[in-house]
């Protein structure tokens, strides 16, 4: 039985061997077919896997509540005025009170800051928080320690640096133990944190958070030295903002706890905020409807991909019809020498198959080059165009394709299925031939 | 069985093949019908050597795909190996070619991608068993055709003479009750064509049962019964040699 095969896909081969640029042409639509599975299927699947990657750096137990600016009332022509709108300490101290699925909670407060070091200037993300933001954000350090609870009780300035602070602040030195200065106060460096992927845009904002610029100072010691206050200036206008806190981020226990958790919390909330000037974003929410894209996203691919399978199947039964009728007195005289119906089938199927799962092996085989195509055009893009590239989001210009098993796979399947039901009429249309007919055939 | 000879009870020899008022009527798409053959009926003996002769439209052609179990009759019988083969469907009549029959075509019919051996081969691989040593025994019968020297030729690099006789090796291969052959000599020289009847006798000779249409009464000569046909009956059939007996 399997000698039989074995025999069926040798002719098959010699077959196809015949007409060796015909077959090539034929097989190409189902080439490009599995290797734009691949393909997509791979960038599809990187672009989510770094989407979610950044998300679950939020934490999936967590549940973040930011600050957001209200939409203003049409601004006054000249003079100044504040606005004061976000989280408060008092919503900080209530929500620890009052939400008993809280395990730990974490303030924190951020603005643009300038950070001097003798002459060298930078324009930081000053980041007012406690001990626990460290491991709240998966921040590691490469240098020294990070803020202690002491540090914030005591209102000491100490700051720690992020990996590019640090790298412009201090290019040659170690900064452990230097003095940086922020506005009109100077802090000490005790730490520097190691380089960090962004993570995922919270809040309404379309940024990624990005943690290398940062400069960390106790909470306690910003309120302090900075205050609540930001003051910009414009042409002929002055404006303040006074916010307490920018986010707050609690951890529950159990992630079932997080949907109730965070209903909670809007609702006591809403109570102290007459506007909406925060956001509540669950993570777990986040990576929920990035998996639902995901899903979407491969459908739409399969979609295509079927397409254009669908085309490259129709190419081969052209081919194949074209074969049987070429090889009509071959059938003829097979028929006559004991082929039955079925051996001419199998036959002609095999061929088809062998074709089409030829390309389908082709279509792997390049399809593993999609890391090294997006390597190379990221690469000549850079050289050719590289204003394009910088305007271009940063995932799609990190972007990691991520060759997955399944595509490889599905897409092997489906061009053997594809030849198999593309190879099914003309197989049955040489079968049912008449072999005196097909005999007499010139 | 009225028009047809019985040298079985002279000779004593097996009937290998028996039709008996064979009948083969088409149906145009005009709703007129033709009658290629109106009640043909004759016995084959082991070993027999028949010519089939007769004009175009005499139903000869009828007469051999029916006998190569290519078609089925409107009406009668046809026994081979024993059974009544003219109401078997499709997937038997295969079986009954692959086991049974042995063809040999005008045109050689070799399939054009496969070469000397292969294609002697092409019939076994239609067999529902294995045959243990069939490549030894296409290298065997390749040589007694004489083509000894040319297994991995392929039938474009070969003579007509040549590739008839790969034709012939290839309707021996499955020992086949009856060889049918359909103007053997018609597209050869009449040296070569020469040489093929020679082949052909020498199987006979050798107890193959052969059963040849042709319209060249000298190719015909070398039969031992030549059957003539006229308007699907049989016209006349002459005994041109006795069969030797068994």
């Amino acid at each position: 039985m399997f000698r039989r095969l074995v025999q069926k896909l040798r002719l098959g081969v010699s077959s196809l061997m015949l007409h060796k640029l015909r077959s090539a042409l034929a097989v190409l639509g189902i080439l490009i077919g599995v290797t734009a599975v691949i393909w997509l299927v791979a960038l599809g699947e990187g672009v989510s896997y770094q989407a979610q990657q950044q998300i679950k750096d939020l934490g999936a137990t967590n549940i973040i509540i930011r600050s957001v600016k209200p939409p203003q009332e049409s601004s006054r022509a000249g003079g100044s005025f504040f606005i004061e709108y976000g989280l408060l300490r008092e919503d900080y101290e209530r929500i620890l009170a009052n939400v008993p699925t809280i395990r730990r909670a974490v303030p924190m407060r951020e603005l643009v800051r300038e950070v001097r070091r003798m002459d060298r200037v930078l324009d930081a993300k000053v980041v007012g928080c406690t001990a626990d933001y460290f491991a709240l954000n998966h921040l590691s350090l490469v240098r020294g320690r990070f803020l202690a609870d002491l540090d914030d009780e005591q209102l000491e300035n100490v700051a720690v640096l992020g990996h590019k602070t640090a790298a412009v602040l201090f290019p040659y030195e170690d900064p452990i133990g230097q003095t940086v200065q922020i506005g009109a106060d100077f802090y000490v460096v005790v730490g520097q944190t190691a380089e960090r992927t962004a993570s995922a845009a919270i809040g309404g904002s379309l940024e990624a958070r990005e943690y290398d610029t940062d400069v960390y100072i106790p909470l306690s010691t910003l309120r302090w030295r900075i205050g609540d206050m930001v003051v910009t200036s414009r042409s002929g206008s002055r404006e303040g903002e006074i916010v307490q806190l920018s986010q707050i981020t609690a951890t529950v226990q159990d992630l079932d706890e997080v949907d109730p958790t965070a209903d909670v919390i809007r609702t006591l909330l809403e109570k102290y905020h007459k506007v909406a000037d925060y956001a509540v974003v669950v993570p777990k929410e986040l990576l929920r409807q990035a998996e639902m894209l995901r899903m979407l996203f491969n459908v739409l691919l399969i979609l295509i991909a079927g397409i254009s399978l669908l085309v490259g199947g129709i190419g081969i039964m052209n081919i194949m019809l074209a074969t049987v009728t070429e090889r009509t007195r071959e059938i003829g005289v097979r028929r006559a020498l004991g082929a039955t119906r079925q051996d001419i089938i199998l036959q002609f199927l095999s061929e088809t198959v062998v074709l089409t799962g030829m390309g389908g092996l082709l279509g792997v085989a390049l399809g593993f080059l999609c890391k090294p195509a997006v390597i190379a055009i990221r690469w000549g893009m850079q050289r050719i165009l590289p204003d394009v590239m910088a305007t271009l989001p940063a995932n799609i210009r990190n972007l990691e394709p991520r060759i997955t098993l399944w595509s490889i796979v599905v897409a092997f399947a489906i061009s053997m299925v594809v030849g198999v039901v593309f190879g099914l009429y003309p197989a049955r249309r040489a079968a049912y031939m008449d072999p005196i007919e097909a005999l007499r055939h010139e | 069985m009225s028009n047809a000879s019985s040298p079985a009870a002279a000779t004593g020899r097996k009937c290998v093949a028996r039709i008996v008022q064979l009948r083969k009527t088409y149906r145009l798409g005009n709703g007129l019908e033709v009658h290629a053959l109106r009640g043909v009926s004759l016995d084959f003996q082991e070993g027999d050597f028949v010519a089939i002769m007769g004009a175009s439209g005499s139903g000869k052609s009828t007469l051999l795909n029916l006998l190569g179990c290519l078609d089925h009759p409107t009406s009668g019988q046809y026994f081979l190996a024993g059974r009544d083969v003219s109401r078997l469907d499709d997937r038997a009549l295969s079986s009954i070619r692959s086991r049974y029959i042995g063809f040999i075509f005008q045109s050689y019919n070799l399939i054009p991608q496969l070469t000397v051996i292969e294609n002697i081969q092409v019939p076994l691989s239609y067999q529902r068993r294995e045959t243990p040593g069939g490549r030894e025994r296409a290298i065997r019968l390749a040589r007694l055709v004489g083509l000894g020297d040319r297994l991995h030729h392929r039938p474009a690099e070969l003579s007509g003479g040549q590739q008839q006789r790969v034709a012939i090796a290839r309707s021996i291969i499955n020992n086949p009750h009856i060889i049918l052959a359909d103007e053997p000599t018609g597209n050869l020289d009449s040296a070569t064509g020469a040489e093929i009847m020679d082949l052909l006798e020498a199987l006979n000779r050798a107890g193959r049962t052969i059963i040849m249409v042709t319209h060249e009464p000298d190719v015909a000569a070398r039969a031992h019964r030549i059957v003539r046909l006229r308007d699907g009956r049989i016209a006349d059939i002459s005994n041109n040699t006795p069969l030797p007996a068994s």
